[in-house]
């Protein structure tokens, strides 16, 4: 594990939020991931060393939650919501258009390495859906062509990189 | 108004029945006692509860007060004090017993809760009873017929997981007969001390999982296939070999260690195939080592000793070898027979005015059912006055009488001589008599060899480290060319000149209870199930080498105890 030194000072402190070390798991993982961007194959025995676990107990926590992600993402996170308002206002279209602009599948890494479009569940606007948070922007009334006009700025961004 | 029997008892009602049981018993427990079953899955009595299966469901409910005060409502068409039922089902497992309680487990609310659990259980269970090893003695099975609903509604898909992982060198995983049970997680983690099963993926996937990279191989790792309430975990030792309807079970008692776990052996048509745990509350719980269940393999071994010459002309072998070394006899005999057997040992070394040596096997106990002493049965000879001091664990006695020529014959029984350290040279310039199972440096170097049992095919009785007398009975018959040790036995004292001793058990204990004061009251078949605790007091002042294990603490040294 290659852990920034203030992940690692907000991991010692968040320990002592806890009565049980065992309470800090979840913390812990989230720390670990907002550093690296996933939760790498040694997270497991790293965090149950630090907690005084079995690997075994981590790696439950971490198959449990599907926001936990155990492989790297591409540099930006598209999140298309597909729960039933967005579902009936076009959250699938929108979802299709991201994939076929980035050339990539639901899960995976674009091949330019730029994002990963993931479908996840509902992300709390129903009045304003289709909804896509990418990162940790929330954009609101994504149709098809608000879904390109996106891309094309996420693109314009990396062509200036 | 129920009143509780005894301060520590409490009385509740299981289906219309009364029964008074110890503060503390869970629902299960307390059913149990009145012969009313309640099935169930996850809860096992060795491990901690987790109200995980939802099997065991019940109606409960209390004796009615009225709240102000508290004064018994009484039921105008019973005469009886009225019970508030608990509208919803409760699980019995999770439930300890409380004054008063009343429990309905037949009831349409019991049967529906119980029906549509093991609908949900049953969805993704795959139906392969016909090729799965667990038929026969699967929970799942069983209960799917006394409580299921008898017919499946499920159209959909199956889920599909792993058939056949290796666990570890000794489990097999099938996932897809799992059914989230969690016990084997927690015999893991309470247990054996080694937590590494868990599962993964929870949700409409759960898979029971060791995690990447580690083993299920610790020596109890045998257990989580005895406690697994399916087929999910097999041995991958008797997968496929045999259906278990076909295997006689006998009782036997664990020699590896002074522990005397208590065991049964599962044979048929004299070949054993496995070996499981016997519950022993007192001794091994319901758990047995995996190194113990393996042991059977000697029966069959290829260096099983079989005899060329009738026993009549071994015993006359024998008994001129006797003749020709008056007074230069010593006996080796064996913390590894069976009390009986010492006897005879006991016996033959007063025949022939000879000492007797036993060797002891000292390893590391491992806390919980090994214990320091390999030897299951030291206690044994200190009982029937074989020994009066603790084995050593070489022979070197022994071999500087031999060096100085004053012992010219060895009888060894089950014991090899050379593993005990004495050199190849010494045992030339003796002359041995050997009575043992397989072939050894010994067995080599004797001028009579009898072939003996295993202790598979034998009966008899060991006094473990509780000072507890066990039996332990003759799974398969001896095998071809081997002769039972006591019969070999008796026949040797009767040449050396001693008394006639019956072979047979039933008289045999007859001469036993005689002569051993400690054993005055027994008889072989009235030795209860869960054996018997002698008096350890006569041996305080031994050194015994185990260390704590499961149910056994190591008393006091006698001089901490009179300081304190």
């Amino acid at each position: 594990m290659n852990l920034k030194p203030e992940t690692l000072s907000k991991i010692d402190e968040v320990i002592t939020h806890y009565p049980t070390k065992r309470s800090a798991t979840l913390p812990l993982l989230h720390l670990i991931q907002e550093d690296v961007g996933h939760l790498p194959p040694d997270t497991s025995e790293w965090v149950a060393a630090k907690l005084e676990l079995q690997p075994i107990n981590v790696l439950e926590v971490i198959t449990f939650y599907p926001m936990f992600r155990q492989k790297p993402i591409g540099r930006r996170h598209i999140k298309v919501c597909r729960t039933l308002s967005c579902a009936l206002l076009g959250g699938y279209k929108t979802c299709a258009t991201f994939e076929q602009e980035f050339h990539t599948h639901l899960g995976e890494v674009s091949p330019d390495g730029e994002v990963t479009v993931d479908f996840v569940e509902c992300l709390a606007s129903c009045g304003t859906a289709p909804v896509v948070m990418i990162d940790d922007e929330l954009h609101e009334k994504v149709d098809c062509a608000k879904a390109k006009q996106l891309s094309d700025q996420i693109k314009a961004e990396a062509q200036k990189r | 108004m129920i009143a509780p029997a005894k301060p520590d008892l409490v009385t509740v009602n299981i289906d219309g029945q009364e029964i008074a049981v110890p503060k503390g018993t869970n629902v299960i427990e307390a059913a149990r006692l009145v012969n009313v079953d309640v099935p169930h899955y996850c809860y096992h009595p060795k491990l901690s509860v987790v109200g995980n299966c939802r099997m065991c469901l019940i109606e409960m409910g209390m004796p009615a007060v009225d709240p102000a005060t508290k004064a018994p409502i009484m039921d105008p068409a019973t005469g009886k004090q009225k019970i508030n039922w608990i509208p919803r089902p409760q699980i019995g497992c999770g439930t300890n017993v409380s004054p008063g309680l009343h429990v309905k487990t037949i009831s349409p609310m019991v049967k529906d809760a119980r029906e549509g659990v093991m609908e949900f259980l049953l969805i993704n269970h795959p139906l392969d009873c016909p090729i799965c090893d667990q038929a026969g003695e699967c929970k799942l099975q069983e209960q799917a017929t006394g409580y299921g609903r008898g017919y499946s509604r499920f159209v959909e898909q199956k889920n599909v997981k792993p058939k056949r992982t290796q666990l570890g060198p000794r489990v097999t995983l099938d996932d897809e007969r799992c059914i989230l049970c969690s016990r084997c997680i927690r015999f893991s983690k309470e247990i054996a001390k080694d937590d590494v099963l868990g599962f993964v993926d929870r949700g409409s996937y759960s898979t029971l999982t060791c995690y990447p990279g580690k083993k299920l191989e610790n020596n109890y790792s045998l257990n989580t296939v005895d406690i697994c309430p399916v087929g999910a975990l097999t041995s991958t030792d008797f997968r496929f070999k045999m259906r278990v309807w076909f295997l006689k079970q006998t009782n036997v008692i664990d020699t590896e260690s002074s522990v005397g776990a208590n065991t049964v052996v599962w044979s048929r048509e004299g070949t054993i195939y496995r070996i499981t745990p016997r519950r022993n509350d007192e001794v091994n719980d319901t758990w047995l080592a995996d190194s113990a269940r393996v042991l059977y393999k000697a029966v069959k071994a290829a260096d099983r000793l079989a005899a060329t010459e009738t026993i009549e002309a071994l015993v006359a072998r024998a008994a001129a070898l006797f003749k020709s070394t008056p007074g230069a006899i010593a006996i080796v005999g064996s913390a590894r027979s069976t009390v009986e057997e010492q006897f005879f040992t006991r016996h033959l070394a007063t025949a022939l005015k000879a000492s007797a040596h036993l060797v002891s096997r000292v390893g590391q106990g491992d806390k919980l059912l090994i214990s320091a002493d390999r030897n299951p049965n030291v206690r044994g000879a200190l009982v029937t006055g074989l020994i009066k001091t603790l084995p050593a664990q070489q022979l070197t006695d022994l071999a500087a009488q031999i060096d100085a020529g004053k012992i010219k014959a060895v009888v060894a029984i089950n014991e090899d001589l050379a593993a005990a350290g004495l050199t190849a040279a010494q045992l030339a310039k003796v002359s041995i008599v050997y009575l043992g199972a397989h072939a050894n440096a010994t067995s080599a170097a004797a001028k009579v060899v009898f072939p003996t049992l295993t202790v598979f095919e034998k009966s008899g009785t060991f006094v473990n480290q509780q000072f507890r007398i066990q039996k332990t009975l003759k799974a398969v018959p001896a095998a071809a060319g081997a002769t039972d040790d006591l019969v070999v036995l008796a026949q040797l004292v009767a040449a050396a000149g001693g008394a006639a001793l019956p072979a047979e058990l039933g008289s045999l204990w007859k001469v036993i209870a005689a002569e051993v004061p400690a054993l005055a009251t027994m008889t072989f078949a009235n030795l209860p199930e869960t054996g018997l605790v002698l008096d350890a007091t006569p041996y305080a002042a031994l050194p015994f080498v185990e260390g704590e294990t499961l149910h056994y603490k190591p008393a006091q040294p006698a001089v901490a105890a009179a300081t304190a």
